[in-house]
């Protein structure tokens, strides 16, 4: 998944948002080793600064964590890496049910839009 | 310590005056960007901090010393014009800087070179412009200084070597040294700065970091710099 920044906020938060995605997709697996901070500041083309403060908080919320010499690495713990995906469906579930309000339709409708759509 | 201290900065060109009053401080490891319009006094500003310049009033400070021929030791300038002759070789280029300046590292340098798939035995002037710019950062960087001053870097150059100028700017200034950009190309040096400095008719108008610009403005430094600067 490449690195993309839109304009409306920080940077440091889509880092955050991001690396939240590629846990929860996979492509960042359990105990994986993240690369050192320059590197992945240098892949996304982003200040050395601004990928350290992404990284601290989500260290913070225990999706990372460091040893001390060894460097970076994703949370082992499953439960945290399958809040993080109900979290983002959740989200996600958000997001399309604000559109669909802008259209004018209520929940109900929004779910019978998507049940017609999957043809369930 | 701060990298650099400008206090009371001022430069006059006759009865025109290009820079007032410019107090300004800037702690290490940041990459800083420099921006505002044509003429808004961006280069003369980097030019009285590499001592290219003296100011009229007020003074300027690198790794607390005044500048000088020591602070030249520690300060690795690219000026927007090339300086360089033409009938040199880029090699000849990097043997030249390797006598001028205690801190290059001309190994950098050829890695650097051949990275961007330029040949060191080429002489400048059978180089296009973008290359020519291309090789002037490739010094600039390969120095270990304290303060790289950037005037344009990346105004003459295609997108795909600007993202590579881009990574060589973000590879190559050690945890403790800063780098000040001046340009125009704001959106696509933002996700590298750290801060941003505004300045418009020789005044500061902002200093402050992307990420409160971001926050309070809920726009990009690029889209508040096109409402500051309205025409």
């Amino acid at each position: 998944m490449p690195w993309v920044f839109d304009d409306s906020t920080p940077i440091y938060q889509q880092i955050i948002e991001q690396v939240k995605l590629r846990i929860a997709i996979g492509e960042y697996r359990a105990g994986d080793k993240l690369l050192p901070v320059r590197e992945l500041a240098s892949e996304a083309e982003v200040n050395p600064n601004t990928m350290q403060k992404a990284l601290a908080e989500l260290e913070r919320d225990g999706l990372l964590y460091s040893q001390r010499t060894a460097g970076r690495f994703i949370t082992e713990n499953q439960n945290s890496i399958e809040g993080l995906k109900t979290s983002l469906a959740v989200e996600r579930a958000k997001a399309y049910l604000s559109r669909m309000e802008m259209l004018g339709y209520d929940n109900r409708g929004a779910l019978e839009e998507l049940r017609k759509f999957i043809g369930g | 310590m701060s990298i650099a201290v400008c206090r009371n900065l001022t430069k006059r060109y006759g009865h025109i005056t290009a820079l007032k009053n410019i107090n300004l401080e800037i702690e290490g490891g940041k990459i800083i960007g420099l921006l505002g319009p044509n003429g808004s006094g961006k280069t003369t500003l980097i030019k009285l901090m590499s001592g290219i310049l003296t100011p009229d009033e007020g003074d300027a400070l690198i790794c607390d010393e005044k500048i000088g021929v020591n602070t030249k030791k520690i300060v690795s300038y690219l000026p927007e014009r090339t300086y360089l002759n033409d009938w040199m070789r880029a090699k000849d280029i990097i043997n030249m800087f390797s006598d001028f300046y205690r801190d290059f590292k001309a190994d950098t340098a050829y890695e650097m070179l051949k990275k961007l798939n330029i040949n060191a035995d080429d002489r400048l002037k059978t180089m296009s412009k973008g290359t020519r710019e291309k090789v002037q950062l490739v010094l600039v960087m390969s120095r270990e200084a304290k303060l790289y001053l950037l005037d344009e870097p990346i105004g003459g150059v295609d997108p795909a070597a600007r993202d590579y100028i881009l990574k060589t700017i973000l590879n190559n200034y050690s945890e403790d040294a800063s780098v000040i950009i001046s340009t125009h190309l704001i959106s696509d040096i933002e996700p590298v700065l750290d801060d941003v400095i505004f300045i418009k008719e020789g005044n500061m108008v902002l200093h402050s970091t992307v990420d409160e610009i971001r926050e309070k403005n809920n726009k990009s430094v690029d889209a508040l710099f096109r409402e500051v600067f309205a025409c």
